[in-house]
């Protein structure tokens, strides 16, 4: 099942209209992804990082979700300083490690970091169901959205009978090894979510046109307006400019 | 309304399965009438959801001819038309609601038929306090017990104030409670219904004639049968008589 450990709280970033936090989660997103200055990259960081403070989430929750990533990224450490052509910056015995090759690592590093940090401040803040109707009135086509919040409504459903079928293999004596047979028993397994999943979404449809639907969605999601709606959104948009501004200038020279 | 006028008659009803040996419908004919409370008790198999579905429009029958109102409905636009004041209460109530919440889940239906968001959620939310169910607006449909998803979506197929109940095996997995619950509101609805269920007990206490499918047709069972039940208690060894 779908857990959404962040999605509740009361922290100011909590009670920020979604569709602010989303449209600013993806601009921030951008302009880090293609921020190669440190400069840059470091202020994407320190910002990524109060966002989080701000949203206050269990710090031990979010270091366990940023592990994800950093698994990844230790590979990439192990990879890139050696194999990545360049000025060497040191040896190790018989290996080179090059100077374009950490910086390119490190570059990756914070990129991914901050934009995940982001994200979990200010996408994962808000339900998914929230985000489905915020996203809504964005603008973003009803299909799209209502694709996600199907999803999102029958994984649980399809996650069950996947349980109940390997519930069904384990009581007559399945246990998965590495042989042929747990092979064929896993396609079978899949085969039939694949059937049991077509003939629920043949279902839900059939439920659906009894109910009179005729390929229209409605969304009956208010956002109040607020203040602090627009106080987040100049505070983001500065951000933004800053972001930018340490990119594509020689801002850290101009202030040395 | 004019009872005379059967509001749901089907006539010479035949539908097979591909690849099937037998019709799980043969050549049926089935009048309802408004007003009626019927039940319908088969066991599983025998073609009970198959005839709600072709009522519906859902799956096209081999042969035979439905009026529905009065109408002859064939095409999928004639059953466009019905389906909104024919309320089919699926068995899986997982297959109905498909919404993230309750409540636009309850007003989908009144959304589908013109009305405009203030009054869908207010149809909706009366649809749900009348049914004990206030404050469950928000709630995620897909965290909601097996007996609560089962309401809601009897709550939903109510919103389209329908004028006709179809109901496919509405006890099935409720605990004692929520299907006296259940009961209870049934009762108190003024509305023709029509309830597949295979459980006697729940069905003697709501439908004034019970039916069966036999050999894919629909026969009134009216005939008394002399069966003998099987119970235990205490003492069941000693040799003993019951009156």
């Amino acid at each position: 099942m779908i857990d959404e450990p962040f999605a509740h709280g009361s922290s100011i970033i909590h009670r920020i209209d979604p569709r602010f936090k989303a449209v600013f989660a993806g601009a921030l997103s951008v302009a880090t992804a293609v921020s190669y200055r440190f400069e840059a990259l470091f202020f994407a960081l320190g910002l990524s990082l109060l966002l989080v403070i701000a949203a206050r989430l269990a710090m031990g929750l979010v270091i366990k979700k940023l592990m994800v990533v950093v698994g990844f990224l230790l590979l990439l450490w192990l990879v890139l300083p050696l194999t990545f052509e360049g000025e060497v910056f040191t040896r190790i015995g018989p290996v080179k490690i090059t100077r374009p090759g950490l910086i390119l690592s490190a570059q990756i590093t914070l990129k991914s970091l901050s934009i995940l940090m982001m994200f979990i401040a200010l996408v994962t803040t808000a339900s998914l169901v929230t985000l489905g109707h915020a996203m809504d009135r964005l603008g973003i086509p009803a299909k799209i959205v209502h694709l996600l919040l199907m999803s999102y409504r029958y994984i649980f459903v399809i996650e069950q009978e996947y349980r109940r079928l390997s519930r069904a293999a384990a009581v007559r004596g399945f246990t998965p090894g590495t042989n042929l047979h747990t092979y064929r028993t896993y396609a079978y397994l899949v085969g039939m979510i694949f059937v049991r999943a077509a003939e629920r979404a043949d279902q839900v449809y059939k439920a659906m046109r009894c109910r009179g639907f005729n390929g229209r969605f409605y969304c009956l999601a208010e956002f109040p307006a607020h203040r602090r709606n627009w106080i987040f959104a100049g505070l983001m948009t500065i951000s933004l400019a800053v972001l930018v501004l340490l990119e594509f200038t020689n801002a850290a020279q101009v202030l040395t | 309304m004019n009872t005379d006028h059967p509001i749901i008659c089907l006539n010479n009803i035949s539908f097979s399965y591909p690849g099937a040996d037998a019709p799980v419908l043969d050549q049926l004919d089935f009048d309802f009438y408004a007003g009626e409370r019927t039940g319908l008790v088969a066991p599983n198999g025998s073609g009970k959801t198959t005839l709600f579905q072709i009522v519906m429009g859902l799956l096209k029958p081999d042969s035979g001819h439905i009026k529905i109102f009065g109408k002859t409905v064939s095409e999928e636009k004639d059953f466009v038309a019905v389906r909104p004041r024919i309320g089919l209460l699926f068995q899986d109530a997982d297959d109905q609601l498909f919404s993230p919440t309750v409540l636009e889940d309850v007003a989908f239906g009144p959304l589908n038929l013109g009305k405009s968001k203030q009054e869908a959620v207010a149809i909706s939310r009366r649809m749900l306090s009348s049914l004990g169910l206030e404050g469950f607006e928000d709630r995620i449909t897909l965290k909601l017990s097996g007996g609560e998803k089962r309401l809601v979506a009897l709550a939903a197929v109510l919103a389209m104030q329908p004028e006709v109940l179809l109901l496919d095996e509405p006890s099935a997995g409720l605990d004692e409670k929520t299907k006296e619950h259940l009961v209870g509101i049934l009762k108190n609805l003024d509305i023709s219904y029509i309830i597949v269920s295979h459980e006697f007990d729940f069905l003697a206490g709501l439908a004034e004639s019970i039916y069966t499918l036999q050999n894919g047709k629909i026969v009134l069972d009216t005939e008394l049968h002399l069966h003998e039940h099987v119970h235990a208690h205490t003492y069941g060894r000693q040799p003993h008589k019951h009156d």
